[in-house]
């Protein structure tokens, strides 16, 4: 018997289920992606996309199944840093009175003392996040006082700050700039290369064709889920959209 | 007291600090009000001022039990105050009522169970000072509990500043990387609880809450930096504390209600005149008269 070596894979779900007090908001979800993987998670709103982000970051608890973060649990997975999560920009309160520098430092606090002092060393990590997100000019900004493109550059700085080999992105599309966008897609090449692993969500089909390896279709379960050029087709998209033809949903030009 | 001796400045300041009860009740409310003032921030960000409401007027039977059993009643009012916060969850938990709903209804059941103790154990409690606060009639075991608890707060607050501002700002991110949100939360919370105990004193439990998000909410006007924020809570609550006090020595007016007073006019005038944030914002005014 052949058995499966669970150190390849840095992301294992296996038959996983999330449930808010009895609502089931994911069920039988599977997921396997190795290094160097980009991954498009696409659902409707609702469907669980954030839900299997929260598994994946310990931020929820699965009731069922497991998950096992480069062949361990989640737990030392978020000691060793392994997950950077980058959130929507809607899902953060922007008028947080936070620079960008402090913001691409938080990334740097799960290496840190009690009392989150900044080494030398994590101070030279934020100065590189921040030079490669083209930020360096906005160093003591209030994120209040940014773009929606460049608050997403921020938060995409703290997840390499953290050095974090897998990254979950939510939304990473959504409301940017084309500066921003074209900056992202090299910044994803970049990641790529150095092995890293991707998850991202996105209602955005071309994004889906243009950079992702896998796609994973959910909508509450796994709908389907393979490689992008074989699983991406226009009747695995109408079932995950509740019967409604992509087209519809997207437009005729995806 | 006779209105000429507002006349000169000096007097107003100095006279009252020839009595030995004014001095105690300028330091220990500056100290109440700064400790309250630190946590502000952190409240005010986190969207947490029903829940200060709630916690603070939670406290009340917790506060009556101690006096009754002889205990500090610090220990009390912390009982009830993070056990109310376990009854909003649970009920919100398993029942389809609102959280908004739910905190109200907790926190005003708690209230009453204290008033109502309050009628029933007949003890030396003041029912008025709890209600009300007594700054000027701080008794010495008090002092020294409300300097042992600001001195508490401070310190956890101290240590844990950064992690507190992240967990207020992306508690998911604080998760993903290892950080213990759980025990955040209930020290943000077991901080509310204490810094209400020590404010009540000074303004009673009806306007603690004041104290606990007003200098917050001013500072959050005035300012785009985290530190900055702290500091200016911080200050603008010990000078509405000193103001209140001044004002209601020479007016004859209630303490509590003059010190909150004070802090809602702190934050008003922030609120029409604060550079950036201000309905009249003072910047751009002095930018068009150059």
């Amino acid at each position: 018997m052949e058995s499966i070596n669970y150190q390849n894979f840095r992301i294992d779900a296996e038959n996983i289920c999330v449930d808010y007090n009895g609502k089931v908001a994911l069920y039988d979800a599977n997921l396997r992606l190795k290094p160097g993987q980009i991954c498009g998670l696409v659902g409707m709103n609702g469907a669980g996309k954030t839900t299997f982000f929260n598994a994946l970051t310990g931020f929820v608890n699965i009731s069922k199944g497991k998950i096992r973060i480069n062949g361990e649990s989640v737990r030392s997975a978020q000691k060793d840093q392994t997950i950077a999560y980058v959130p929507q920009n809607e899902g953060i309160d922007s008028q947080f009175p936070i620079s960008v520098w402090d913001v691409v430092m938080m990334g740097r606090y799960g290496s840190m003392n009690i009392f989150r002092c900044p080494r030398e060393s994590d101070v030279q990590a934020v100065k590189d996040a921040i030079e490669r997100v083209d930020l360096t000019d906005h160093l003591s900004t209030p994120i209040g006082n940014l773009s929606g493109g460049q608050r997403k550059r921020t938060f995409l700085a703290r997840a390499i700050a953290q050095r974090a080999s897998i990254l979950l992105l939510d939304e990473p599309f959504s409301g940017v700039d084309i500066r921003t966008e074209k900056l992202i897609s090299e910044l994803f090449i970049q990641f790529k290369n150095e092995g890293k692993t991707i998850l991202l969500s996105t209602h955005d089909m071309i994004h889906v064709r243009e950079f992702c390896d896998l796609v994973l279709l959910i909508n509450k379960t796994v709908v389907a889920y393979g490689e992008t050029s074989e699983v991406f087709t226009p009747e695995n998209i109408t079932t995950t959209f509740g019967g409604i033809s992509p087209d519809f949903l997207f437009g005729p030009e995806s | 007291m006779e209105l000429c001796s507002f006349l000169t400045l000096d007097s107003f300041i100095t006279d009252p600090l020839t009595y030995d009860f004014m001095r105690k009740a300028l330091l220990m409310s500056s100290l109440v009000a700064a400790v309250c003032g630190f946590l502000s921030s952190y409240l005010t960000l986190k969207g947490w001022a029903l829940m200060g409401d709630a916690v603070s007027h939670s406290v009340m039977p917790g506060v009556v039990v101690a006096y009754a059993l002889g205990l500090p009643f610090s220990l009390g009012a912390f009982f009830f105050g993070v056990g109310s916060v376990a009854l909003i969850g649970f009920i919100k938990q398993k029942s389809r009522v609102k959280e908004d709903t739910v905190i109200g209804l907790v926190f005003t059941g708690f209230f009453a169970l204290g008033i109502v103790l309050v009628s029933k154990i007949k003890s030396n409690i003041d029912l008025h000072s709890i209600l009300f606060g007594s700054p000027l009639g701080i008794s010495l075991s008090d002092v020294k509990q409300t300097i042992f608890i600001s001195l508490l707060v401070v310190i956890l607050l101290s240590i844990f500043r950064k992690d507190l501002m992240l967990y207020c700002f992306d508690p998911r991110h604080a998760k993903t990387v290892g950080i213990n949100v759980f025990f955040l939360h209930y020290l943000l919370l077991t901080c509310l609880s204490l810094a209400a105990v020590v404010g009540l004193q000074s303004v009673g439990i009806i306007l603690v809450v004041a104290m606990l998000i007003t200098p917050g909410a001013t500072a959050y006007l005035l300012t785009d930096k985290f530190d900055n924020m702290t500091v200016i809570s911080v200050l603008s609550a010990i000078i509405s504390s000193l103001i209140g006090i001044y004002v209601s020595f020479w007016f004859d007016l209630e303490t509590g209600g003059s010190i909150v007073l004070a802090q809602t006019f702190i934050f008003l005038f922030a609120f029409l005149f604060a550079p950036r944030y201000g309905i009249f914002k003072l910047k751009k005014l002095f930018a068009g008269y150059k």
